[in-house]
């Protein structure tokens, strides 16, 4: 299962380049000296130090992260208490319209949703009388939304690996069912709830059309103010912006790597003992 | 306790989505004894394992224990501890913590579980063990923690659910021993369910054979094995002959065109009976000196003797011996009156003992249980 | 029969069901209700009959969001099985190289295109110094649909990969070992047994592809209305929410209808997104 032929290689590495030219593009003329795209004049820090001085888009940096944070937390309290009351239901057809209707975030595509939510939002300030209503709390509410079934489907499975006598036997031994829940069934769904919340996060810092839509103007998230700033000849302090957020990223995923690596490795040794 | 009796199950009726699943149960098992609900997959054994256990409620009777009706009360407080057929091994946790569980939750010093913990290792031959985490370890190994975690709180009574179900069969053997040895050394009480007959024979005080939600049989081994109470015990523990017949009077017995003599009285004259016949019971000799005789229709070496699958009078005997027959043979076969057991006509006559369709194969598939 | 199921696991998932209610049910009846009321909050058809005047655009959309949907099934089957061939330290660190570029701006990796495809842009500027004949590429409906290949193709990706790679080796070798080819082998068992993963796939692209506004703004100069630009226009300029309901709530249905048919080919309980 090796070796693959030439051509297979060649084949991946050019849609590995696809995906990976106009990165690259934004990264190379970050550190162009003069502020276009047709000439590379020099090799320049400059638009690096521009971006620490645009105080708009470093607090919506700030902004974002606080919004993913917050909202993938709240998501993941709440969706891994949905998928433990979902695992106990025992009438199939509430359970089948439960989780259909948790699909349906899902399914739709984020302008719908983004729009439904606006209108929800709308509506019940005209309701109240109220105006102005969008803002941290509506875009909170709506990042919360979309990232609930996300956290449900990471840890509605794990309910299924697990043995399924599980919070019996810690009956058994003693505990109320309320501590076979915390003693025993949370640690074994843990993996889940854990890639429900990465989900979340992840969801939530680059969410922009829902986003788009559930937003007041006092607080932007780093993708609207992308949107705003793309909308008319882009200064290069973007390019530095995306630099950055690429090697981040790219941090983050060399480290997930390698403790993936390094945990592969030790089940391998113990299975030899 | 009254006559040492320490679980009492009254009229037990448990029904699931309009089944019927158990049917009026009435037992009572000893302190100190081990018993077995034997019987096959769907009998109810596992259910009413979980009633004394707790983890299901009767829709109707009584668990009685140590004197106290328990209806309602929840298994954590129950002094019963449970060993379930897949182990229920805590994976987040390894060895030493799986066993010290139950000992946490009671509050005993660290000093009191290092103690302990040690105790039951020792116990179940896993000395060492306690750091070891529980996916490194081999179904043996993992079964023999899931023992050590659930005697470790010193139950009243332990539960087993076809505990070694998972297990190769050398290792089942060595596991029965063991189980044996560790229940009359600590004097608990054990119940056990299987639906292995010579598991049950070999290991219990007491067998309960199950059918259909129903007991139909409770004695010692050996009294199930040499007097079952109907076609469904007889043919369930052993090989069995059941044939029809017809008690003329009593010590003899008439079946297969010949009059035989037994031990059995206390029937009715002319009372239509089944009549249990082991295939070891049966001496083999030449057509003319036989009682009964027939056409030998297979042969099947099995080791430890010779399977013989004879027509006798259109009934397919199965017959045990250690000399080798042919097919096509006429043969004749001597009984002896101890090896004739009669028993009464019940729902069950007619159903098992002929084995005209008799295959290995289909035999043991259909003694396989396939889960609770 | 009383089961042990403890009543706080039951009532534990109460109030995600009270927030899904409020915040995903009722929201889709207030768009119903905006879609069939006019201005003054009367009833009306009025917003559901104008929809015929966005048929064409309904209909380039599906038809745009259809070809790059295929052109990444058909970049992604071959590459999906060849990554699941090789070791399986290799699979990972290809995965996550595939997986990445997901995690960048897609505002900014669209824009990046533009700068890429421009009149001026960086591949025309190449061919003005190569000596070459510079030609059009923005502004045109490929560069709309490469917009869409381009940022959905690791969604077509990973499904397939994440089936192929949990494929049963031995099912292959069956095949082969009653007679069939390479070819055989891959239309009679690979294709069938991949087809949940083609179906997560097909519907991780289709959606988002037929309702991106964004792509046809940056890439297409605003020539190329999808139903996307026409529902934003609705909210953020005519601030028409009667009419940007009505077409936000035929486009719910389309694509729900859509994704009802493919789910009835495929039977995974789970959603079949998660990889």
């Amino acid at each position: 299962m090796n070796k693959i032929k030439t051509s297979s290689k060649i084949y991946m590495a050019i849609i590995i380049l696809f995906l990976y030219a106009p990165i690259l593009v934004l990264v190379f003329y970050s550190f162009n000296e003069a502020n276009s795209t047709s000439v590379f004049t020099g090799f320049s820090l400059k638009w690096y130090g521009e971006l620490m001085k645009d105080t708009d888009t470093i607090q919506a940096l700030k902004n974002t992260l606080i919004l993913a944070v917050t909202s993938s937390i709240l998501a993941t309290i709440l969706g891994t208490a949905a998928a433990v009351g979902i695992n106990a239901m025992r009438s199939k057809p509430i359970k089948t319209t439960v989780l259909t209707a948790t699909n349906i975030p899902m399914m739709n595509p984020d302008i719908v949703t983004g729009v439904s939510m606006m209108l929800l939002f709308v509506f019940l300030a005209r309701l109240v009388g109220v105006t102005g209503v969008l803002g941290f709390s509506t875009l909170l509410i709506a990042h919360i939304t979309f990232n609930l079934p996300y956290v449900i489907l990471s840890v509605l499975p794990k309910f299924k690996q697990m043995d399924k006598h599980l919070s019996e036997a810690a009956q058994d031994l003693g505990c109320t069912p309320v501590q076979a829940f915390f003693h025993v069934i949370l640690p074994s769904i843990m993996p889940g709830v854990f890639t429900g919340f990465i989900m979340s996060f992840t969801l939530s810092l680059d969410d922009f059309v829902i986003s788009y839509f559930t937003s007041g103007p006092e607080f932007q998230t780093l993708p609207i103010r992308i949107f705003s700033m793309t909308k008319k000849r882009v200064t290069p302090d973007i390019y530095a912006l995306s630099t950055i957020l690429f090697v981040v990223i790219l941090i983050l995923l060399l480290l997930i790597n390698v403790s993936q690596k390094r945990g592969e490795n030790k089940k391998k040794v113990k299975k030899e003992i | 306790m009254e006559n040492n009796v320490i679980i009492d199950l009254k009229n037990i009726a448990v029904t699931f989505e309009d089944e019927p699943v158990l049917k009026g149960i009435n037992l009572y098992i000893r302190d100190g004894e081990f018993v077995t609900l034997l019987g096959p997959s769907g009998c109810g054994k596992t259910t009413t394992l979980r009633i004394i256990a707790g983890f299901l409620e009767p829709n109707s009777g009584d668990v009685i224990f140590e004197d106290k009706n328990i209806n309602g009360v929840p298994p954590h407080k129950r002094q019963v501890n449970t060993i379930f057929q897949r182990y229920a091994l805590f994976p987040h946790l390894n060895v030493y913590e799986n066993v010290a569980f139950g000992l946490r939750l009671k509050k005993f010093t660290e000093k009191e579980i290092k103690q302990t913990v040690e105790e039951m290792l020792t116990l179940v031959n896993l000395k060492g063990f306690n750091k070891r985490k529980i996916d490194s370890l081999s179904g043996g190994q993992q079964q023999r923690v899931a023992i050590a975690r659930a005697l470790a709180a010193k139950p009243r009574v332990l539960l087993l659910d076809e505990p070694l179900g998972a297990l190769d069969l050398k290792l089942r053997k060595d596991m029965q021993a063991e189980l044996k040895n560790i229940q009359q050394r600590l004097g608990i009480t054990f119940i056990y369910v299987t639906h292995d007959q010579e598991e049950a024979l070999s290991m219990s005080d007491t067998v309960v054979v199950m059918d259909g939600g129903k007991i139909q049989q409770i004695g010692t081994p050996i009294d199930i094995y040499n007097e079952p109470k109907n076609a469904f015990v007889a043919d369930f523990i052993g090989e069995s002959n059941i044939l029809d017949g017809i008690m003329r009077s009593d010590y003899s017995v008439e079946f297969s065109g010949h009059v035989f003599e037994c031990l059995d009285k206390g029937f009715g004259k002319d009372e239509s009976v089944d009549v249990v016949v082991r295939p070891e019971d049966v001496d083999v000799v030449s057509a003319e000196q036989g009682a009964i005789s027939g056409t030998v229709t297979s042969v099947t070496f099995k080791g430890v003797h010779f399977e013989i699958i004879v027509d006798i009078n259109g009934f397919k005997w199965m017959i045990q011996s250690t000399d080798q027959q042919f097919v096509g043979d006429k043969i004749g076969i001597l009984i002896d009156p101890d090896a004739i057991h009669i028993m009464k006509k019940s729902d069950y006559s007619g159903t098992f003992g002929d084995y005209s369709s008799f295959s290995d194969e289909i035999e043991q598939m259909s003694n396989i249980s396939e889960g609770d | 029969m009383k089961r042990n199921t403890s009543l706080a696991a039951r009532l534990s998932s109460s109030p995600y069901i009270v927030w899904m209610i409020i915040f995903i049910i009722f929201p889709l009846a207030v768009v119903a209700y905006y879609a069939f009321t006019d201005a003054s909050g009367n009833f009306t058809l009025y917003n559901i009959s104008i929809l015929s005047r966005y048929t064409d655009t309904f209909l380039r959309s599906i038809w745009f969001g259809a070809i790059a949907t295929l052109i990444c099934l058909i970049i992604s089957y071959p590459l999906a099985y060849i990554i699941s061939q090789i070791t399986e330290n290799k699979q990972r660190t290809i995965i996550m190289l595939v997986m990445l570029p997901m995690w960048m701006n897609f505002l900014l990796r669209t824009y990046s295109w533009m700068l890429i495809l421009e009149d001026t842009g960086i591949i025309n500027s190449w061919l003005v110094k190569a000596g070459l004949e510079p030609f059009r590429m923005i502004n045109t409906s490929s560069a709309v649909i490469l917009g869409m290949v381009y940022n959905y193709l690791p969604y077509m990706i990973l499904p397939l990969y994440s089936i192929m790679s949990r494929m049963d080796k031995s099912v292959i070798e069956a095949a082969k070992d009653l007679g069939g080819n390479n070819a055989t082998v891959i239309k009679k068992v690979v294709f069938p047994l991949s087809m949940p993963g083609v179906i997560s796939g097909v519907t991780m692209v289709f959606v988002p592809s037929v309702s991106t506004f964004y792509i046809s703004q940056k890439l297409g100069g605003g020539k190329f209305t999808l139903i996307g630009d026409v529902i934003e226009m609705q909210f953020q300029t005519s601030y028409n929410y009667n009419l940007g309901a009505a077409i936000s709530l035929v486009l719910m249905v389309l694509i729900l209808g859509c994704l009802f048919f493919m789910n009835k080919f495929a039977d995974d309980e789970e959603g079949g997104i998660l990889v």
